[in-house]
């Protein structure tokens, strides 16, 4: 099957005064038409910038310096910036996590939508208020052609996400990339979004990157999983292949210091110190300052190696 | 057992935020124009229990009123109606010194470690600052600094430093050792580790589990997530729009959810598994705490709901030893309900 998405070796520096942080470094994946990448790092980890990357969207000091975006069998790194604006928002969309920043407070919900559909398609004022409508209904919004006229504060937060999620789907885009976009709700309403998401990528063939620091949704919802530390994948492969053999430390280690894993009352099981500081990380595993299994190998840094069908992994000491 | 108080009592507790007063409003209500205003009910009647030891885990939504409850058990703020009991003492009957105590008695740690500490003192000032307030320094203070900043794993060459070299996992140690610099016995903790790296989060987990057997403390816990809950309570209580609708000890409210809300969140905490299921979330969305509906809170959105859930709020009631909820499917079910709940 041709992949919607095939991210190869991407590279993405921030020029500092201190010198480069290389926030991608090295990032290779793909998504296929009605799949689900859950893309799992902690804070710093490069995961949104990868998502920002894939949409062309790093500005100076950033730059993607290497590798290629390959989306629908194009490479889209080298676009210019007319026809990049063509494929967001229409083959390519975006959700981002605080739907508060991405709609504009002093226009209706109903010009977000009728002005997204008007931008790429010519259609008249008429058709795009009927389109945008359905859109609405699509994501479960109550009443929709009444709410059309209301404002992004009158809504609450699991509700504007519900618009930012019909704003992206009104082209029916191809590729749908979401940084984390349920992580400011409560869980009952989170349930709500993720069941959304997870029909409308079947139903639709819609490919989805799911950005999450919580490998518990990402879980729930992917068929894929790639883990991010330090601006490398670390570990990719289907989900269930990952989540039930982790082989590299660091997923292992995740996995095991979630709450709900462990014993109650117990200690959690820890992964010692902290994540590093992205200019300090010179040559070498990212991770083995932390790592229990580290051996004199990672001072060299790990390609990445194929571990199983499918899975992939950066790590000279696999754990079985 | 039944001889020592509960380290922590709300008695009926109940907190309306009043609205903003706007001159216009006001002269229309007083010419007849307009209804009076309308506050809005964060707490209403709440009673809660925290024995000595104890660890309480206190779940909701946002919104749901569990800070406020936390800020007023803390006596950080005084409720509109009920009394907090500390030690069995009630908190407003308190004056001078004994009134003193009861406060450093019983810390607040806040979810965002950024915003609770004064980015202009160095760490050190920060530790000492209220224990040398209350005379509660013995011997130098130095050693009194890096004493705490040690029992919370933090070199204590650090103390000269600032908040902001920090990481947010260490902040949030700073943040403890600040709240045990003046030997608390209770911390209320509001969304400790929701700010947090996961890696970091089971460290500061572990951290809690650890002062709580070295200092004897009590906790009231306060987290949406439902795992973290699990793993460091002793009893879980649930909150939905001001009122509790039911608590348990946590392996029994984990086993045997009782309340509709309760089985509902339970269904939808994401947990990690190995093959991606489907959704089945409830529908709707908590109503504003300022248009509270009539009846069981939770009825516009339970499928359960029956006649009675309209227009009655269902009292908390025991339903097995140590286990309340507040249902009205618990009292002597009718056929088509029982038949509901079968399904």
């Amino acid at each position: 099957m041709e992949q919607t998405l095939a991210v190869r070796d991407l590279q993405t520096h921030f020029a500092t005064p201190d010198g480069v942080l290389r926030a991608v470094d090295g990032v290779s994946f793909e998504v296929a038409p009605g799949r689900i990448l859950g893309l799992v790092g902690e804070s710093g980890s490069g995961k949104s910038v990868t998502g920002f990357s894939i949409l062309g969207l790093i500005e100076p000091p950033g730059e993607v310096v290497g590798g290629s975006v390959a989306f629908e069998g194009r490479d889209i790194t080298r676009l210019p910036e007319r026809e990049m604006r063509a494929l967001r928002g229409d083959r390519i969309a975006m959700v981002f996590q605080d739907p508060m920043m991405t709609l504009n407070p002093v226009l209706t919900v109903g010009t977000h939508l009728v002005e997204t559909l008007r931008a790429h398609r010519s259609m008249s004022r008429a058709e795009a208020g009927r389109r945008a409508c359905e859109a609405l209904a699509l994501v479960g919004i109550p009443a929709p052609a009444e709410r059309l006229d209301a404002y992004p504060h009158e809504f609450s937060g699991g509700m504007r996400q519900r618009v930012a999620i019909a704003i992206a789907l009104l082209h029916r885009p191809a590729l749908i990339i979401a940084d984390e976009p349920t992580t400011a709700l409560d869980v009952t309403i989170q349930a709500q979004i993720l069941s959304e998401v997870q029909k409308l990528a079947r139903s639709q063939g819609t490919a989805v990157i799911w950005i999450s620091h919580d490998l518990a949704v990402v879980s729930a919802l992917a068929d894929d999983i790639a883990v991010m530390y330090a601006g490398r994948i670390v570990e990719r492969g289907p989900a269930r292949e990952v989540l039930a053999s982790p082989a590299h430390p660091y997923t292992r280690g995740l996995i095991a210091s979630v709450a709900s894993q462990n014993q109650r009352g117990q200690r959690l099981r820890q992964i010692r110190g902290m994540p590093p500081r992205l200019l300090d990380l010179g040559a070498g595993c990212a991770f083995r300052a932390r790592c229990d299994h580290a051996t004199a190998a990672c001072e060299r840094a790990p390609a990445e190696s194929a571990f199983a069908a499918g899975h992939h992994l950066r790590c000279f000491n696999p754990q079985r | 057992m039944s001889t020592t108080p509960p380290a922590l009592e709300a008695r009926g507790v109940s907190q309306v935020y009043a609205p903003p007063k706007r001159a216009f409003e006001a002269l229309a209500r007083r010419l007849g124009a307009a209804p009076p205003p309308k506050g809005i009910q964060a707490l209403d009647h709440v009673d809660l229990k925290v024995e000595r030891g104890e660890v309480v885990g206190l779940v909701g939504e946002s919104g749901c009123g569990k800070s406020t409850l936390a800020r007023i058990v803390a006596g950080i703020r005084k409720p509109t109606s009920g009394e907090v009991l500390v030690d069995g003492k009630p908190l407003a009957s308190l004056a001078g010194r004994e009134a003193v105590a009861a406060k450093l008695r019983t810390q607040m740690i806040f979810q965002d470690p950024y915003a609770s500490l004064n980015p202009r003192m160095r760490v050190a000032e920060i530790i000492a600052e209220a224990p040398r307030l209350h005379g509660l320094i013995r011997g130098s203070e130095s050693d009194f600094v890096d004493r705490a900043l040690e029992r919370t794993g933090l070199d204590p060459s650090f103390k000269q430093r600032f908040p902001h070299q920090f990481s947010g996992g260490q902040r949030q140690r700073v943040v403890i050792a600040r709240a045990l610099a003046v030997n608390p016995g209770v911390l209320v903790c509001d969304e400790p580790v929701s700010a947090l790296d996961v890696s970091i989060q089971a460290q500061v987990l572990n951290l809690f589990l650890d002062l709580r057997e070295q200092l004897d403390l009590t906790y009231l816990f306060i987290s949406h997530d439902l795992g973290v809950v699990q793993h460091v309570s002793d009893r879980v209580v649930i909150m939905y729009l001001g009122r509790i609708v039911e608590e348990a000890p946590t392996d029994e409210i984990f086993a045997r959810p009782n309340h509709p809300y309760t089985r509902a969140l339970l269904a939808e905490t994401p947990r990690i598994a190995l093959e991606p299921r489907d959704f089945n979330p409830i529908s709707g969305e908590m109503p504003s705490p300022s248009n509270t509906p009539a009846g069981c809170h939770f009825h516009p959105r339970c499928p359960y709901a029956m006649p009675i859930c309209l227009t009655a709020a269902p009292p908390l009631e025991t339903i097995a030893p140590g286990h309340r909820s507040a249902c009205h499917l618990n009292k002597v079910p009718s056929p088509e309900t029982t038949e509901e709940i079968q399904e």
